[in-house]
């Protein structure tokens, strides 16, 4: 079915249909990267990727080559994939967009990036995101915006591709890799995938192992993949999951075959519709698209319960706490002493002080400082405590709900499609903030989330629709977004107007 | 709760961030801004509710006592922006 395809055209393939076509020798697996190679170069207009690194994909696509015609391929072998430049990448530049970690060249591997390569896969570069995933339009980042593939109808305006893994979402909606890595800590995989028409997948806090991911909030954080289809979600999430012993908190117990979750009949599920969510002011078109996802699945054999989540509108506020508090921590090591930046000062804390003047950007220095501010003696109760009690009570929210035997919520995955470069924020952070309103409460409570795109609006750009599920239940996700993907259809960019 | 200007300079002090006087009035303008924003968990009652301490609850694994890494300075101090025989340099510290 592939055999007439040209070279040039195997970058539109999905991720298992390029797998169905090494394994049946269409084409080589260098073949299938020098595709990619091609693509990503006259791509630069977009700013996805922050490092290529064609040699090295070339590499790795001729070692595929050689185990592909020895029969002894890996479940991802020759399939080319961009990396989000805050997994640590070996003898490879890695620095999550910040000039603090100036041309930091890791010398380990990060856990999950390391099972990608053990399954075949071939790492094209290093793609573009929010300066330490802080943000919700990848504007942050020390190496420019990324601009978003989609466009508005009878516009050439620059929209962003949501964040912080903007540079992930880009390049799969604009075929520059078959599907990429990225991170979540409040709705950076989930939302830029909506933005972008792409499907994104946060799995359960501890599925996938954080070691030599650079951290932002550690207790939200989790990495997972934005794929072209739900498919190719399943698939890249088995790779990328499992226990790690050097992850103290990644979860030991088995990963399941997600793929085989796809296309499982969802007959019977029960779904909640958390009645919260009907934010006052919600946009009347992502209102109807979420009635549609109801129809859908309703259509497909699944029974609608109406939930509430009385919390849930605490969730971001929260956030705000939570995540800057431990950002503040984490980001404490960036000191000028054992990588990247380092300005001059007249004694160590000017040093210090300079240095993260420098090296940090905005929004990156105000959430240290909140974090700072909020962990300070005599403000500790009143804020950090406060809102980690706020925590268990909206976990218990889903807890309750899922007692009652929903198998799975569905809400829309963010307040509006993508924005223009330079439209959100720079008078208020709290606007920007207010894009992750209905993800970031799957972070704070841990659970799976998964954005599948479901339609385009009135501009023309796509929306998502997020489905959240229980604990280490994400199979539960993959069987529902595929009844998604089937009835709204998939979403690819029209035109390469970029090339 | 809202932040002064010296709360701003004390808290970019205790964050080892740099900032020049210039910069004080517009950060304590976005800093206010999210303190009035997550004000909103005022309302919520939190009496008799535990902080959450773990999001997945679980056992912690201990890892044996043992050594399984090293030999590897070179390695470690490599990306420093300012090294001598495998060890970081930094500002004199001690007069």
């Amino acid at each position: 079915m592939f055999s007439d395809i040209p070279v040039t055209d195997l970058t539109r393939l999905t991720l298992t249909e390029a797998r169905e076509g090494l394994k049946a020798k269409q084409f080589s697996a260098t073949e299938l990267a020098k595709a990619h190679i091609a693509a990503v170069e006259q791509a630069r207009a977009l700013n996805a990727y922050v490092l290529e690194t064609p040699e090295h994909a070339l590499k790795q696509a001729a070692a595929s080559d050689e185990k592909l015609a020895k029969g002894d391929a890996g479940p991802l072998e020759g399939l080319p994939l961009g990396i989000k430049d805050l997994f640590a990448t070996k003898g490879v530049r890695t620095t999550a967009c910040s000039r603090i970690l100036g041309n930091f060249v890791p010398p380990y591997e990060s856990t999950v990036s390391s099972q990608l390569w053990r399954d075949g896969a071939v790492m094209l570069g290093k793609l573009n995101n929010d300066e330490f995933a802080m943000g919700s339009s990848n504007e942050s980042s020390a190496f420019g915006p990324v601009v978003n593939p989609w466009r508005r109808a009878q516009s050439s305006a620059k929209l962003v591709p949501g964040g912080s893994s903007g540079g992930s979402a880009a390049a799969v909606a604009a075929h520059l890799c078959l599907a990429a890595t990225a991170t979540d800590t409040g709705g950076s995989i989930r939302q830029p995938a909506a933005f972008t028409g792409t499907v994104g997948i946060k799995p359960t806090y501890g599925r996938c192992s954080r070691w030599g991911i650079i951290a932002y909030a550690s207790s939200l954080d989790q990495a997972g993949p934005i794929g072209k289809t739900v498919r190719d979600c399943a698939v890249m999430l088995r790779s990328m999951a499992g226990h790690d012993p050097k992850d103290t908190t990644c979860v030991d117990r088995p990963v399941p075959d997600y793929e085989a979750s796809v296309g499982r009949s969802v007959k019977g599920m029960r779904i909640g519709i958390p009645k919260e969510y009907r934010l006052e002011g919600l946009n009347a078109e992502i209102d109807a698209l979420w009635q549609q996802g109801i129809d859908w699945l309703k259509a497909a054999g699944a029974e609608i319960v109406e939930i509430s989540l009385p919390h849930a509108k605490y969730a971001l506020p929260a956030y705000y706490i939570v995540a800057p508090a431990e950002a503040s921590s984490n980001l404490a090591r960036y000191d000028g002493v054992r990588y990247g930046l380092r300005e001059q000062g007249r004694d160590i804390v000017e040093m210090y002080e300079k240095t993260r003047a420098a090296g940090f950007g905005a929004e990156v220095r105000r959430r240290i400082m909140i974090g700072t501010y909020v962990l300070s003696s005599g403000y500790y109760d009143a804020y950090y405590l406060r809102a980690q009690k706020v925590r268990t009570l909206l976990k218990r929210d889903f807890e309750q709900v899922y007692d009652q035997g929903i198998d799975a919520v569905l809400t829309p995955a963010t307040p509006s499609s993508a924005f223009g470069i330079g439209e959100q924020g720079s008078s208020d952070p709290v606007e920007m903030y207010l894009n992750d309103v209905f993800t970031v409460t799957v972070n704070m409570a841990g659970l799976p989330g998964i954005s599948v795109p479901a339609g385009l609006d009135s501009q023309g750009l796509p929306l998502g629709l997020q489905l959240i599920g229980r604990p280490f239940d994400e199979e539960t996700l993959f069987s529902l977004g595929q009844v998604i993907e089937e009835a709204a259809g998939r979403f690819p960019v029209g035109e390469r107007w970029w090339a | 709760m809202s932040v002064d200007a010296a709360t701003v300079k004390r808290v970019a002090h205790l964050s080892r961030i740099a900032v020049d006087d210039a910069d004080v009035p517009k950060l304590q303008g976005e800093l206010n801004a999210i303190l009035g924003f997550v004000e909103q968990l005022n309302e919520v009652d939190v009496s008799g509710v535990e902080p959450m301490t773990s999001v997945t609850p679980m056992v912690m694994k201990k890892r044996q006592d043992i050594v399984n890494d090293g030999e590897i300075a070179s390695e470690i101090v490599a990306n420093a922006p300012a090294s001598e025989d495998d060890y970081f340099m930094v500002p004199k510290v001690i007069e």
